[in-house]
């Protein structure tokens, strides 16, 4: 395929209808790979993977940890995306998808912080720490629920949307500072152990279940946007034939 | 006199109507509370207290940030100063200045009996005054952003809360960590304030243009 009918097939999905075709079989396509990843990777990380040489058993919160914290920032990269998009574009999808990945992305950033305290109990014997890594991903966490606040406490209109797309492009800063902040400050949070210069220090054996769960998030943040797209683009319409026929039928 | 300042005098005139009282009252009642709170021992207040000037600070500076735009979205006067010749940018940043000179000066002023109060030695005073008058200037930068994309929404208090909270964290963070001392985390500090200046307007100004357009 050439490049421009590349874009065009992708430049298409800002319009709704095919947008609403393409995700009516992306949907269950992305379900079922998360369903998928998930039951080969929770039983090979929390059961069949190796103990840690220093950890023991208590490495294996690490599974479902690491994937979320990965996938927080990520989401809000996206986040950040839909909205730059949205700002320069006008694209009312990019809006759509922006409203559906917040509360995801939160879900993924409370995960992360829930798991982390959990997991730093045996091994740091604190539950928190007021480190540059924990304290900035706690702030990408209340980023995401003041994101979450200023759309409930908006309307559903063009002007809630530019002002939710300025939140969350001013709140970008913090996704550097969350991942080198390991670099940056002496941290208790561990140092970058995969995407690091010299290549990555995590034993093999580990990496299978860590990158399956990594799928296997990826894949139930990517069904449960496009759910909650589908949801809203229903409501939508619903809204206008609403409004269609209440106008038809006043006197 | 050219359309900013006559835009600036605006702002002024009507930050000064509104006066430094409200959250110059919290401050100090918060000043107030904390020794109560801490009891009699002398010796948890001079560990503890000093620090908490800024908690006090951050949380007086949050209740002023609702009058930066709303009481101009309701009347229709934002649309006459995205009108004005002046950019956007420059218009949010002498509101800012104007809140600085009438909120943020005399906070800094009344951290010199807070300080006093809180247990720290009166020797910390021209540092914590000096780093309050920066910090205010962070916390107004970083809250014009948050009042302007909260502007239309009714009760905004909390949700400006919600908004300004990570950004008030580094000024709070270091003004404690220096505690009057002029040290390099007051050098941090007016970092923090020279960022917020800069980007606050600007955050501020995209967002006005949401507002109105």
């Amino acid at each position: 395929m050439t490049t421009a009918k590349i874009t065009t097939k992708v430049s298409g999905l800002a319009n709704p209808q095919q947008f609403m075709a393409a995700s009516g079989w992306a949907l269950p396509a992305a379900g079922a790979i998360a369903l998928l990843l998930f039951v080969i990777g929770l039983p090979w990380g929390l059961q069949y993977s190796p103990p840690d040489y220093q950890q023991g058993e208590s490495v294996r919160i690490m599974y479902i940890h690491v994937p979320a914290a990965w996938w927080s920032m990520g989401i809000y990269a996206a986040l950040a995306g839909s909205s730059f998009t949205y700002l320069v574009w006008r694209h009312v999808l990019a809006d759509v998808a922006a409203r559906a990945m917040a509360p995801i992305g939160a879900a993924y950033a409370g995960l992360c912080l829930a798991t982390g305290s959990l997991w730093g109990r045996p091994t740091w014997g604190a539950w928190w720490e007021w480190d540059a890594r924990l304290t900035s991903m706690l702030v990408l966490f209340l980023t995401f629920i003041g994101y979450v606040a200023l759309r409930a406490a908006t309307d559903e209109d063009e002007r809630g949307a530019r002002l939710g797309a300025v939140l969350a492009l001013a709140g970008a800063i913090n996704l550097p500072i969350v991942h080198y902040s390991v670099e940056w400050w002496s941290t208790l949070h561990q140092p970058a152990s995969i995407l690091r210069e010299g290549g990555s220090s995590i034993h093999p054996s580990m990496i299978g279940p860590l990158f399956t769960m990594a799928g296997a998030y990826a894949a139930a943040f990517v069904a449960l946007t496009l759910a909650s797209m589908r949801a809203d683009i229903y409501r939508r319409r619903t809204r206008a034939a609403q409004a269609r026929r209440a106008r038809s039928a006043a006197p | 006199m050219s359309p900013l300042g006559a835009v600036f005098r605006r702002e002024l005139t009507l930050a000064w109507r509104a006066g430094p009282a409200a959250p110059l009252g919290f401050f100090l009642g918060v000043t107030v509370l904390v020794p109560l709170a801490m009891g009699p021992e002398r010796v948890l207040l001079a560990q503890a207290g000093a620090p908490l000037i800024w908690i006090a600070a951050a949380l007086a500076a949050l209740m002023t940030l609702e009058r930066l735009f709303q009481a101009d979205l309701e009347d229709g006067s934002l649309d006459q100063l995205f009108l004005a010749d002046a950019s956007l940018t420059a218009i949010a940043a002498a509101k800012g200045a104007a809140l600085w000179i009438v909120v943020g000066l005399p906070l800094a002023l009344a951290g010199a009996p807070a300080v006093v109060m809180l247990g720290a030695s009166p020797s910390a005073i021209p540092g914590i005054v000096a780093g309050l008058l920066l910090a205010n200037a962070a916390f107004i930068g970083a809250g014009l952003a948050a009042a302007a994309v909260t502007a239309g929404v009714k009760r905004a208090g909390v949700l400006i809360a919600l908004l300004a909270l990570p950004f008030f964290a580094p000024p709070v963070l270091f003004g404690a960590a220096d505690g009057g001392a002029f040290g390099p985390a007051f050098l941090m500090l007016a970092a923090c304030a020279a960022a917020a200046c800069a980007l606050g307007p600007l955050a501020a100004a995209a967002a006005l243009r949401a507002q109105v357009e």
